[in-house]
């Protein structure tokens, strides 16, 4: 990076250390933290779109897409959600592999599980063979990305269903008395309304997703864990700049890094909140 | 059928070191997936059970010192909650143990009277130790919130009632406060219980070891989906075994509700649901 850091065994003090956190592995670190950005800014509004699929669902009147709902919504209280992020990725990827299989391979007679083996023909593989190395992370990303949006969903699915049914029911039959359509209702009436009854359930979601980016780093991808552990760990004389076990310090700001994003999400959650009670007929609209 | 019950003296405390030293490797079979996931949810039971008892002694004491007026408790109670609330377990985990590493291996010998017991600072390292304090202090941060929080909803007539006939300081506490406090709290706390459960699942993806591949259920599932190269059985059980141990959570946790409601005119009382809950940590 400086013009100084060609020979790091003869730098001390705060010339080291300016070449040091400047290396090319250091730059992968700080940019994996805006990976997590990127999974935080993608992984929300996915989530609210299987969210939203999930408590419309659960609402509907047919009672085969109703269990489906239901289903969908009851799973995360009794499963772990880490048991979703270890399944959900390797089960799509052979989902996928299986299909491309089916469609691409159709002359291949033999099974695909041969005992402990997953075998389908080389055009099938996902990404494929010759693919480049970005190819791979950004497919391990977007798979990381569907189990996010698919555990979150499923919060996200119970708060919006309990807000759907935190609505007045008056609200609903005025709708009727005035002949609106069922679809009508829920577009004009019941998903305007619902938001305020949401807000607390979503701010405190968000916050449970903030604190589960670095799941990420059980899916395989060199998130800011992968790097922390990487770099943090003891580096004897063979390398260029030499120091012990530093994995504490490197988890500590990474603690740091979590804490402030709590902190300042929080703190622009209060102000929404603020802002959205002012003239509700609730205790906290009419303090203010 | 009788290779099952084979498999469950060979693997049924695999988990905890007894039986059989390896573990399958090849023809694996949906009774043994069955057996070890299930040897491997006594450290889950073990690490939730004991962090949850710990837990709660510690949480009360917390949300009493955030709702002092004296910043020399409020202070480090408010700093406490905020640093275990305010970051991922999982950094938590990596962070401490990490900490732990650092530590100076030292003995101190602790005489019991009867039996001298030397205490080692690596214990700290291992997994029944290390992470077991480290899921103490997450829920007692979580249950500490909590508490608070309902120590701040105890209705003020409470109070005044409980001064109108003169109970004071410990006796006012033991009685009044604290009955009522967890009266209010007990849905949210059920949901934290739930929640720790759930969390002792990533122990064993931290940096502390499984060592000699003693380790907890979702430990053996992922060894499982490993070698059969088949996630649709291993995961579902671990599913299975946790939505079990939810409902039996709930159940329990009922209990004690309806012991904590018991005062209260029926229509005034509230259950708790498996469907009803809020579920958010």
């Amino acid at each position: 990076m400086f013009s100084y850091c060609v020979d790091p065994k003869t730098l001390e003090g705060l010339m080291w250390l300016s070449c040091y956190v400047t290396t090319a592995k250091h730059m992968s670190f700080y940019f994996s933290f805006l990976v997590v950005m990127g999974l935080l800014s993608l992984a929300a509004p996915l989530a609210m779109a299987f969210g939203f699929a999930g408590a419309t669902a659960s609402r509907s009147t047919f009672r085969i897409i109703r269990s489906l709902g239901k289903g969908y919504l009851a799973m995360i209280r009794g499963i772990p959600d880490i048991v979703f992020f270890l399944f959900i990725p390797i089960a799509l990827d052979q989902a996928f592999e299986y299909l491309r299989h089916k469609v691409l391979c159709s002359d291949v007679t033999e099974p695909i599980r041969q005992g402990n083996d997953f075998v389908v023909c080389a055009a099938a593989k996902l990404p494929l063979n010759t693919a480049s190395e970005w190819v791979h992370d950004i497919y391990g990303f977007f798979l990381a990305l569907l189990a996010f949006g698919f555990v979150f969903g499923a919060f996200a699915g119970n708060v919006l269903s309990g807000a759907m049914a935190a609505v007045p029911k008056s609200q609903i039959e005025t709708g009727e008395a005035y002949g609106f359509s069922q679809s009508q209702i829920f577009r004009r009436i019941l998903i305007p309304q619902m938001w305020i009854y949401a807000l607390p359930g979503l701010s405190n979601l968000w916050m449970i997703l903030i604190k589960a980016t670095p799941l990420l780093f059980l899916l395989g991808i060199e998130d800011i864990v992968y790097w922390a552990k990487e770099l943090g760990g003891i580096k004897t004389g063979v390398y260029e700049y030499p120091h012990p076990d530093w994995r504490a310090w490197y988890f500590g700001v990474l603690m740091i890094f979590y804490l402030s994003l709590t902190y300042l999400s929080q703190s622009v959650l209060d102000k929404i909140s603020t802002r959205l009670s002012q003239g509700q007929a609730t205790m906290a609209g009419k303090a203010g | 059928m009788s290779s099952c019950f084979q498999t469950l003296s060979d693997y049924g405390l695999r988990s905890i070191g007894y039986g059989e030293r390896l573990l399958p490797k090849a023809d694996i079979t949906l009774c043994e997936q069955f057996v070890l996931i299930g040897s491997g949810m006594i450290w889950n039971i073990y690490f939730a059970v004991l962090a949850l008892l710990l837990g709660f002694f510690f949480a009360t004491v917390l949300a009493l010192g955030k709702n002092s007026n004296l910043s020399l408790f409020n202070a480090p109670c408010r700093l406490f909650i905020f640093i275990f609330r305010g970051s991922p377990l999982f950094i938590q985990f990596f962070f401490a143990y990490d900490l732990f590493v650092l530590l100076p291996r030292l003995g101190f010998d602790i005489d019991l009277g009867f039996l001298v017991v030397t205490v080692e600072t690596r214990w700290l390292t291992k997994a029944w130790l290390g992470a077991l304090i480290v899921l103490f202090f997450n829920t007692s941060a979580y249950a500490g919130e909590i508490f608070y929080g309902a120590l701040r909803a105890v209705p003020s007539q409470d109070l005044e009632s409980a001064d109108a006939f003169g109970f004071t300081g410990i006796k006012k506490f033991r009685r009044i406060i604290w009955p009522t406090m967890l009266r209010l709290a007990w849905p949210s706390y059920t949901n934290e219980a739930i929640f720790m459960f759930h969390a002792t699942t990533l122990v064993f993806f931290t940096g502390f070891p499984a060592w000699q591949q003693k380790g907890d259920a979702i430990y053996y599932a992922s060894y499982f989906a490993d070698k059969t190269f088949n996630p649709f059985v291993p995961y579902p059980i671990v599913g299975f075994y946790f939505i079990l141990l939810t409902l039996l959570i709930i159940g329990l946790f009922g209990l004690i509700n309806r012991r904590l409601n018991k005062h209260l005119p029926t229509n005034e009382r509230k259950r708790l649901r498996f469907n009803k809950y809020n579920l958010i940590r």
